[in-house]
């Protein structure tokens, strides 16, 4: 239907706002800040933006976490900026939730009291310079899989902010892998490591496209909303049947004995996931939940008097332009 | 002039940058706000950035093979020679900022005159990192009067910074017999020279920010001849411990 039907159509039959609202998303237009918009639409959304944002800035923990062991000046500032990278996003993404009418510091808030979640992934310890490269090759790869649907999706804040994380994400999913390649061709104590680094986290990495179809809320709604296009298991697949060829490329082993390509569906058949671990680390008992949190919270906390003397000077300049005014 | 002398001197210089750039990697992921953590970064990016721009130069001219991570990593305590100042720990972001603006505005002081240095190589570093560090001088500027003249504990926390910082700022201008060498040959600068516009640049900056400078003839040196505060054995085990725990090996 065009513009100008819709609204006739509308007028005939006097569509309730959320009809017409339905329908704008249908045609793929975008939903901006100032549009009406359904009261579950903006409460997902500020749920799903920012649990994203809040993922950017608690994974920015575990990789900042080798930032000052890096072994070569060229992987220290590579790392650098990717973990800044990673603060950029969380920086985009509070400002598109903000347009929701929502404050950076109720964000926060959520955040530090437990209300919001943010991706599991990232309550796994790094213990090796291997999993630097593990976690660009694997989580910012699940990620971009996650994310490149977002692009198009309906709320125009969020689509454009997407826009900008992907292309960034695909660059560290391409740095990850490039240490993992060089860890592989190294000594045998290198290729070890890269070896126990994608065993740790493969399984995680799977966990990251969320529980089982069966499992899943909220799935139809988001999909009308193009918050999502596939489904968990599509995207989990997707991953897999990216990432084994790439493992193989560079003689690393997949940790699962019952990987098995499958001709007829033309993807790799999987193991089972281990789903108890992976509510025990939603729930907040992960290795790393607590250090990530104190983490947060501390810088925060910390930040306090900084941001209030920001707040005072600033006033005080205004202050003092007054004065001259008069 | 001797290619050991030349080496020195830049390691004077180089080592400043690699051991800032160090502990202000230690903050990334952990600043008062996002806004602040991501211009931190910068600054660590841009220092590191340097740092291997000096590193590189320095293998070139040794020409025994090393690498400029051999040259990052694989030093002695006693081999670095950067000042005690940029080694102090980040005890609060008021010591981060402290720190950073009193070598901040010497940096830039140096780096307005080592950009006509006639080794055409350090004259390029030089110049391409004046941009960088006028913006890192703005910043820490900015910071310190916001700090100064923002609350009464944000005024109290810097001004406990400076007064602890402030016995490491005389070092800066210390010239070692390398530093002389390079200056006597028109390749370094004569620290001498910036003293008095340092001294002018701190004073405006801290009545601005209503914060004092101590009244103590008592300074710290050492760090130029490569003796350190308790602190730098830290930082090293931190920055070497892949390149000591798996020595010979690519990343
Ligand atoms: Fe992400
Ligand atoms: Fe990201
Ligand atoms: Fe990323």
């Amino acid at each position: 239907m065009s513009e100008k039907e819709i609204k006739n159509h509308g007028a005939e039959h006097s569509l309730s706002l959320e009809e017409i609202f339905e329908q704008r998303i249908a045609r793929d237009e975008k939903i901006e800040p100032k549009d009406w918009m359904p009261e579950k639409y903006r409460k997902t959304h500020i749920r799903q933006i920012s649990q994203h944002a809040h993922s950017e800035i608690v994974g920015m923990l575990p990789e900042g976490n080798w930032i000052t062991r890096a072994p070569s000046l060229r992987r220290k500032v590579a790392l650098l900026a990717k973990v800044q990278d990673e603060a950029g996003h969380g920086l985009y993404l509070y400002s598109a939730c903000e347009t929701l009418g929502i404050s950076r510091e109720e964000l926060y808030e959520q955040l530090h009291t437990g209300k919001a979640k943010y991706s599991s992934i990232f309550n796994y310890p790094t213990v090796t310079w291997a999993d630097m490269g593990a976690i660009g090759w694997l989580v910012d790869g699940a990620a971009i899989i996650n994310q490149v649907p977002l692009c198009s999706t309906s709320y125009g804040p969020y689509a454009r902010a997407m826009i900008r994380v992907c292309k960034e994400e695909s660059f560290h999913q391409r740095q990850g892998y490039e240490i993992m390649i060089t860890l592989a061709n190294g000594s045998p104590e290198q290729k070890e490591m890269a070896q126990d680094a994608l065993n740790r986290w493969w399984w995680p990495s799977l966990m990251m496209f969320g529980p089982t179809d069966a499992e899943s809320v909220h799935t139809a709604q988001s999909m009308k909303w193009k918050l999502k296009r596939k489904t968990n298991d599509e995207l989990r697949q997707q991953f897999i049947d990216q990432t084994v060829p790439q493992a193989e490329l560079i003689g690393l082993t997949i940790p699962d004995p019952d990987l098995k390509w499958n001709e007829e569906k033309k993807g790799y058949d999987f193991g089972k996931i281990d789903w108890d671990e992976f509510w025990q680390v939603v729930k907040g008992h992960g290795p790393c939940n607590k250090e990530r949190m104190t983490a947060r919270v501390n810088a925060w906390e910390k930040g306090e008097w900084v941001r209030n003397a920001a707040m005072a000077y600033a006033k005080k300049q205004e202050d003092k332009k007054l004065k001259k005014a008069i | 002039m001797k290619n050991e002398n030349k080496i020195q001197y830049i390691y004077g210089i180089a080592d400043n940058a690699l051991i800032l750039g160090q502990r202000l990697s230690e903050l990334c992921g952990h600043g008062p706000n996002l806004e602040t953590d991501i211009a931190m970064t910068n600054m660590a990016l841009d220092l590191l950035g340097q740092t291997r721009s000096y590193y590189q130069y320095v293998a070139q001219l040794s020409g025994d093979g090393k690498t400029e991570d051999d040259i990052a990593f694989l030093r002695i305590e006693r081999q670095y020679k950067n000042v005690l100042l940029v080694e102090q720990p980040n005890r609060h972001f008021g010591y981060v900022i402290t720190r950073q603006f009193f070598y901040d505005a010497f940096h830039l002081l140096l780096l307005e005159e080592l950009q006509n240095s006639n080794d055409e190589t350090v004259a390029a570093i030089a110049k391409k990192a004046i941009k960088e560090v006028s913006y890192h001088q703005r910043f820490s500027s900015d910071w310190i009067k916001r700090l100064g003249d923002g609350t009464e504990e944000s005024h109290q926390k810097v001004q406990e910074a400076v007064d602890d910082l402030w016995k490491y700022t005389d070092e800066l201008f210390h010239m070692t017999d390398d530093d002389k060498i390079a200056v006597e040959n028109g390749v370094g600068v004569n620290t001498y020279d910036l003293r008095e516009k340092y001294d002018q640049r701190i004073r405006e900056v801290f009545e601005e920010a209503t914060i004092t400078i101590p009244e103590t003839k008592w300074f710290q040196k050492g760090g130029k001849q490569g003796i350190h505060s308790e602190h730098m054995g830290y930082l090293l085990s931190d920055l070497q411990y892949m390149q000591r725990t798996y020595p010979n090996m690519k990343w």
